[in-house]
């Protein structure tokens, strides 16, 4: 194979890992800003703390890794309902800068509170043997973690489609996103709506949060440095989209992806430059109303 | 008909009057308005060890004041306000390090200006947008800075940073002492000819104009008021004073690096502004002060003690007073006057 092609799939199946990993992290960013226009900035604070309760599952308690990324998404799920009903609820009609500043206060309280029970330094996770080395995909040796990833990301993808797109919640869910008051007018109940989506949403950070150890590391300052991330993902594919979501964090993982193989000294610069591209052209994203 | 269109001139500038008196009255000092000023000449006699932490205490509170213009006056939400202060940092410190311009006031000049033409060109363009796409363009503007910067480490020094910068004696004549004596005063009588430009936009027409378009953009609109324009007026000079509160920094601490650009110097700014209290100018230095003295009392005991801090102070703030510890003051004022009335 010419060299080019050699990288060139690479950066693509990196790429597409990585999109897997932003899009199970974002998508419920993006349907509880849809909904409820609603800036969480604590919500890479909830793909954090996920990441923790694997490490502490496999590391202090000996649990196998996909079962601890399974109790991670439904203890922060449930969780999250906490701070939906007891915080959340009271800033719907505030302004932006006061949503900001509460759940920014949150995010930084939970790293702190991180930094007391972990420490600074970053955390990695035993991977069960499946997990390591690689994996042949008839041409070529791939990463097996990064194939698992992905693998994963495009069942939860067909999973969230169908539950959005075929089922009576997520017609529900659309027609809350498209018009709230109307929703409400025929008898839907958008609050309780809204504090699903929000536990599924968390749940599905809290995955995110355990999958991006491997990837990344985990430590406290994952909270903020990733969130930035994620809001680019969701504000590049519109809020409140499933599609749009998705086609962000392929663009911009591919993009960050082929940034750092080809230009390394440019590092993050590539992701930025699409998203502000992207902004000015379409404001509200790609498949976000305007 | 004539007799209509003579009452309606009659009323109009009778309404002139009346808007100019109560924009006036407004602008008239007040004599609380000394207290800040004579606080931080106190600060100079009583703590003479402690200056250089107190310039940057008036540095924030220069950085939360220019905040506070766009902010708390026109109700623009930003993410990425380092970005200014980071090229007005830059700007000195450049010219000191690379090209030997070390005179520190024609220095701020310069940081004015540069900052200033960056925030009119960003302004000019992200000012159209709104809500999270507007919180993300201005996050990303500041990042892209300081990737640009990193990019081109040799010139920026990097996240290493340009260190023991060197600036010559204020008016050629006041040298740097090792105490700060000196950028303290420098930084202080800075800060009061900024504040009183600001103070003198805040309570002009101008000002009044922003006020309206934080309360309700729709019907500055339908009144004809070129909102855009306005909007990126004041964007570019909150950007300029912003950029003299960084070129400051880089001369009180005679070094920078790219971190001013960082998100958290962002966030910190904009914490400084809302525990003190947005819209009210004052608000700016008592943010600031607050802020800065625990900060270093507490990060001292424990850095993380002091982030959880911080948390939990913007989760009640926003719960409880969401004016700020000047509305708090200004409740606890309304309360007694009230109680001498009845």
């Amino acid at each position: 194979m010419p060299q080019f092609a050699i990288i060139a799939v690479s950066i693509l199946f990196d790429g597409l890992a990585y999109a897997m990993f932003l899009f199970i992290t974002s998508v419920g960013l993006s349907v509880t800003m849809g909904l409820m226009g609603f800036v969480n900035l604590a919500h890479g604070a909830f793909a954090m703390a996920g990441g923790y309760i694997v490490v502490t599952l496999t590391r202090t308690l000996g649990v196998g890794f996909v079962p601890s990324l399974v109790i991670a998404a439904v203890v922060v799920g449930a969780a999250s309902v906490v701070f939906e009903r007891g915080l959340y609820r009271r800033l719907y009609r505030s302004t932006d800068l006061e949503q900001v500043l509460l759940t920014i206060g949150l995010a930084f309280m939970a790293i702190a509170t991180a930094t007391y029970l972990y420490g600074p330094i970053p955390k990695s996770v035993p991977l069960p043997d499946w997990l390591q080395g690689d994996v042949n995909l008839g041409f070529r040796n791939f990463p097996s973690y990064r194939a698992f990833l992905i693998a994963l990301g495009v069942v939860l993808i067909v999973v969230l489609w169908y539950a959005f797109e075929r089922t009576n919640i997520g017609a529900k869910i659309r027609a809350a996103v498209d018009n709230r008051r109307m929703a409400e007018s025929v008898g839907i109940n958008v609050d309780r709506l809204f504090t699903l989506t929000f536990a599924v949403g968390s749940g599905l950070a809290a995955l995110g949060g355990g999958l991006a150890i491997q990837l990344f590391g985990l430590s406290p300052s994952f909270a903020v440095l990733y969130l930035v991330l994620f809001l680019i993902v969701v504000a590049v594919g519109g809020l409140g989209s499933l599609k749009g979501t998705l086609l962000a964090a392929l663009v911009l993982g591919v993009f960050d992806t082929a940034g750092k193989y080809l230009f390394s000294d440019a590092g993050g610069f590539f992701v930025y430059a699409v998203t502000v591209a992207v902004l000015l052209v379409k404001p509200a994203g790609f498949y976000g109303r305007e | 008909m004539a007799a209509s269109e003579a009452i309606t001139s009659a009323t109009r500038s009778e309404a002139r009057e009346r808007a100019a008196e109560y924009l006036l009255k407004r602008h008239r000092f007040r004599l609380a308005e000394t207290l800040p000023w004579l606080a931080a000449i106190a600060v100079y006699f009583i703590f003479p060890e402690r200056m250089t932490f107190g310039s940057q205490v008036l540095v924030m509170a220069m950085f939360a004041l220019s905040l506070d213009l766009i902010l708390g006056y026109a109700g623009i939400v930003t993410l990425g306000h380092a970005a200014f202060f980071g090229v007005g940092a830059y700007t000195v410190g450049l010219a000191a390090a690379r090209f030997g311009w070390s005179e520190p006031i024609s220095g701020l000049f310069a940081a004015a200006i540069a900052a200033g033409i960056v925030g009119f060109i960003t302004g000019w363009f992200l000012l159209r947008y709104r809500g999270l796409t507007l919180l993300m363009l201005t996050l990303a503007t500041a990042i892209l800075l300081q990737e640009t910067g990193n990019l081109r480490s040799d010139i920026s020094g990097g996240y290493d940073g340009l260190p023991g910068l060197m600036f010559k004696p204020l008016f050629g004549v006041f040298e740097y002492d090792l105490y700060g004596h000196t950028y303290y005063l420098y930084v202080l009588a800075v800060l009061v000819v900024v504040f009183f430009f600001v103070r003198t936009i805040v309570y002009s027409p101008f000002g009044q104009a922003l006020t309206g378009i934080r309360e309700n953009v729709r019907r500055m609109h339908a009144i004809g008021s070129p909102v855009h324009r306005r909007l990126v007026t004041v964007y570019t000079i909150a950007a300029a004073i912003a950029g003299i509160a960084g070129a400051l920094f880089t001369q009180t601490n005679a070094y920078v690096t790219l971190t001013v650009f960082d998100f958290d110097n962002s966030a910190k700014v904009m914490v400084m502004l809302i525990l003190g209290g947005t819209g009210r100018l004052y608000g700016a230095f008592v943010g600031a002060a607050v802020y800065m003295v625990l900060e270093d009392y507490f990060s001292k005991l424990s850095p993380t003690f002091w982030q959880f801090g911080i948390g939990l102070m913007l989760v009640l703030a926003v719960l409880f007073t969401p004016r700020g510890v000047l509305g708090v003051f200004e409740n606890i004022g309304k309360y007694f006057s009230e109680r001498k009335k009845s």
